[in-house]
């Protein structure tokens, strides 16, 4: 298996996809939290094509998680309303029966974890637990779905996967454990991988090994990818397209390369300066003053509003979604005559 | 501060076997200098922090604080000398106590210490909590009505209270998102020349460390790799283990502007608890050669300032022969595009 570096041509598969059906198309989803007047996430819309990888990315508390959860429908049952539409392959998952999703999760679409640890099961060989995932959608016999668990194992770099398939997850490392997650995920070859900050927890060189696995994977079977994380730089490496994510809404949609080199909203272009591999050394760092505003707080109008350096009084309405470019828009009525920095000055 | 041959042991829980989490290193802290320390988890970092605030007893080996090995003080005398050299932990919330107020908080080392009255302790509380760019209001409120950031500028103004020489820094920013990082760095870096510290930065974020630090140490399973300048470390390092660190660093750049080669290790760090012999690098060595298995390389100075504990390494950085940087043999490959 090659997962070294390979150059990722970005521009002529982003304008194929363009030209096709989007695989997940996401349309005004907000929740609510029973009692809550101001939604948690507000009218999020994006899409994801097929074979696309689609970053989203924000700070800590700004509805990246729960915007993936809501996609499966897998919200903590704390009386959250959903309102909008999840379509997957033009059918609304929010409409499906919960036989219908289940037929869904793990089979069209699969869900990995920062924390590979709370979703395998400890009592159960990572073999077992990933022919369970194959034998969930497919009717095959045992000895089949072991040969296919042993070969997943394989093909996402496990070494000796006829004995790893014997071990339990807590005998495994933390980059081996979200391997045999990735394994797990990808059996029944789901058409769209959710990947909720799967690297976080590893050191710079297990995760540049998983990262480079999940780009390969996708490049070579077409399963798409939304990769959430709040690392810019793992975006820049893994994703086409990326979503920055403020306060519940999208603020910015754009291929990679374009947002790196002029972002156009003044939240993404923050993120990106507040970098320190991007200013002089020991030099003052830039950074983002106060804090994501909680729902009690939330500004009317733009929600970045009280932290934009930028902020005039027409901000104090509320800010739409404007293409600015091809495949790139933003939520910011002065995107037009702002020239923001971005990644590379 | 020098650090002398520090050896730190842990039995595991079934005191079979031991962990040897610092074994062996050596190295200085030189007065008002930011060092850095940076590995992987597990590489010891957080050991080697605790043991420099005398945290955690070696089994062998010495640090000395300005000369004095504090093993040998008792009493008054070692609580005066151990005040001088505080640690902040990555948790902001590890050292604040939930239902103490955030003054009484900062109050609390230098009341432990019997520094002033009550009265001047308070005062110099409110000082430090406007040194660290939190408002007085802040004082009479309660760590969870605190954002992650606000504490850990807490945190520094409690260590900062009992005026302190050294402070250890371990993963200080790690739990911070990223926007907010830069201010509490361009903090340390304030409080470093008004206060005249020394800091000890450990952390596993290479975009972190080149920043702030002024020498930068490199740790792998208890050992130092490499020691030497922060430029010299990062755009010329000397050993195969920094070169492979800093290679897989995640860079926000587009594509035409990313490097094309990159090392990539393959595995994981080995078990503290057996470590490969000879170089415990060479698991995962791109150019490990057999002598790597046989011999433990020497911690020896390869550049003027600059250590490394690699058979290989040399002055010019190449650490082997070409041939050998393209060979595939070596626990890992390392791909042109
Ligand atoms: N179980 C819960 N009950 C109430 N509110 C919640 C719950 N989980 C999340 N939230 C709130 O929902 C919002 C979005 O949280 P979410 O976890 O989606 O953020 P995130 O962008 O994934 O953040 P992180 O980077 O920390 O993972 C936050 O305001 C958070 O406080
Ligand atoms: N109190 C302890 N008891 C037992 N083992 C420990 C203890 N502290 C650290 N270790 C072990 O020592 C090694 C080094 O740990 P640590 O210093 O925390 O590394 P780092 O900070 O670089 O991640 C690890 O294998 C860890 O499990
Ligand atoms: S709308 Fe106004 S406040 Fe919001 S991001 Fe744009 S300039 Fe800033
Ligand atoms: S001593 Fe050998 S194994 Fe160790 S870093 Fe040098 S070349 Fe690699
Ligand atoms: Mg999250
Ligand atoms: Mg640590």
């Amino acid at each position: 298996m090659n997962i070294g570096e390979f150059q990722t041509d970005r521009s002529p598969s982003g304008q194929k996809a363009a030209m096709e059906t989007p695989l997940l198309d996401v349309r005004d989803l907000s929740l609510r939290i029973a009692g809550n007047e101001t939604p948690l996430i507000r009218d999020v819309s994006f899409s994801v094509r097929p074979g696309e990888r689609v970053g989203i990315v924000g700070e800590s508390g700004c509805g990246k998680t729960m915007t993936g959860l809501s996609i499966l429908r897998l919200l903590p049952p704390i009386g959250i309303a959903a309102s909008g539409q999840v379509l997957f392959e033009g059918e609304d998952l929010f409409a499906l029966s919960p036989g219908g999703l289940r037929a869904v999760r793990g089979r069209d679409i699969a869900m990995i974890f920062q924390e590979p640890m709370s979703a395998l099961d400890p009592v159960f060989t990572v073999g077992e637990q990933i022919a369970e995932a194959y034998r969930a959608h497919f009717a095959a016999s045992a000895t089949e779905a072991r040969a296919r668990a042993m070969d997943a194992l394989a093909r996402v770099g496990i070494p000796a996967p006829d004995k790893r398939y014997f071990d339990y997850p807590h005998q495994l490392s933390g980059g081996m454990r979200q391997r045999v997650m990735i394994a797990m995920a990808l059996i029944c070859s789901p058409k769209l991988l959710i990947a909720d900050e799967p690297t976080t927890a590893l050191d710079v060189t297990v995760q540049s090994q998983i990262t480079d696995l999940l780009r390969d994977i996708s490049e070579r079977t077409g399963t798409a990818l939304l990769f959430i994380t709040h690392d810019l730089g793992v975006v820049a490496e893994t994703c086409t397209r990326v979503i920055t994510m403020y306060a519940g809404e999208v603020v910015e949609d754009a291929p990679v390369d374009d947002i790196l080199l002029a972002p156009r909203h003044p939240y993404t272009s923050g993120l990106l300066r507040s970098l320190p591999g991007l200013s002089p050394r020991r030099g003052k760092l830039p950074f983002i003053p106060g804090r994501v505003p909680s729902l009690a707080a939330m500004p009317v109008g733009c929600r970045f509003r009280e932290r934009c350096s930028h902020a005039v009084p027409a901000c104090e309405v509320y800010q739409r979604m404007e293409p600015v470019g091809p495949m790139h828009s933003t939520r910011c009525g002065r995107a037009g005559e702002l020239s923001l920095m971005g990644a590379v000055h | 501060m020098s650090v002398q041959d520090l050896r730190i042991e842990f039995p595991t829980r079934d005191r079979s076997q031991t962990v040897k989490a610092v074994d062996g290193v050596d190295f200085e802290v030189l007065r008002g200098e930011t060092l850095g320390i940076i590995g992987e988890s597990g590489s010891g970092k957080t050991t080697l922090g605790r043991a420099l605030v005398s945290l955690v007893k070696p089994v062998s080996g010495r640090v000395l604080h300005g000369g004095t090995d504090l093993a040998i003080l008792r009493g008054r005398e070692l609580r005066r000398v151990r005040a001088d050299y505080q640690i902040v932990f990555q948790d902001p919330n590890a050292a604040l106590n939930p239902r103490m107020t955030i003054l009484d908080s900062i109050i609390e080392p230098a009341e432990i210490l019997g520094h002033g009255n009550d009265a001047s302790r308070r005062r110099d509380g409110l000082d430090m909590l406007a040194q660290v760019g939190l408002a007085l209001e802040v004082a009479g409120r309660y760590p969870h009505e605190l954002s992650g950031g606000q504490k850990q500028r807490v945190n520094i103004a409690r260590v900062l209270t009992v005026r302190p020489k050294v402070i250890v820094c371990d993963e200080v920013v790690a739990a911070l998102d990223v926007s907010i990082r830069g201010s509490i760095l361009n903090l340390f870096a304030d409080l470093q020349r008004s206060f005249d510290l020394t800091y000890v930065f450990i952390t596993h974020d290479i975009s972190v460390v080149s920043h702030i630090s002024d020498r930068i140490g490199v740790t792998y399973l208890g050992k130092l790799m490499e020691l030497g300048p922060a430029e010299d470390v990062i755009d010329r390092p000397l050993h195969p283990y920094s070169q492979a660190l800093l290679s897989a660093e995640p860079l926000p750049l587009p594509s035409n502007l990313r490097p094309t080669r990159r090392i990539i290790l393959q595995g994981e760090i080995p078990s503290p608890l057996a470590p490969p012999s000879g170089c415990r690098f060479r698991t995962r060595c791109p150019i490990a050669e057999a002598k790597c298995a046989e011999e433990v390389p020497q911690w020896r100075q390869v550049r003027n300032g600059h250590w490394a504990a690699c058979h290989f390494a040399r002055e010019d950085g190449h650490s082997a022969t070409g041939a050998n940087c393209n060979d595939q043999k070596g626990g890992s490959n390392e791909d042109a595009e």
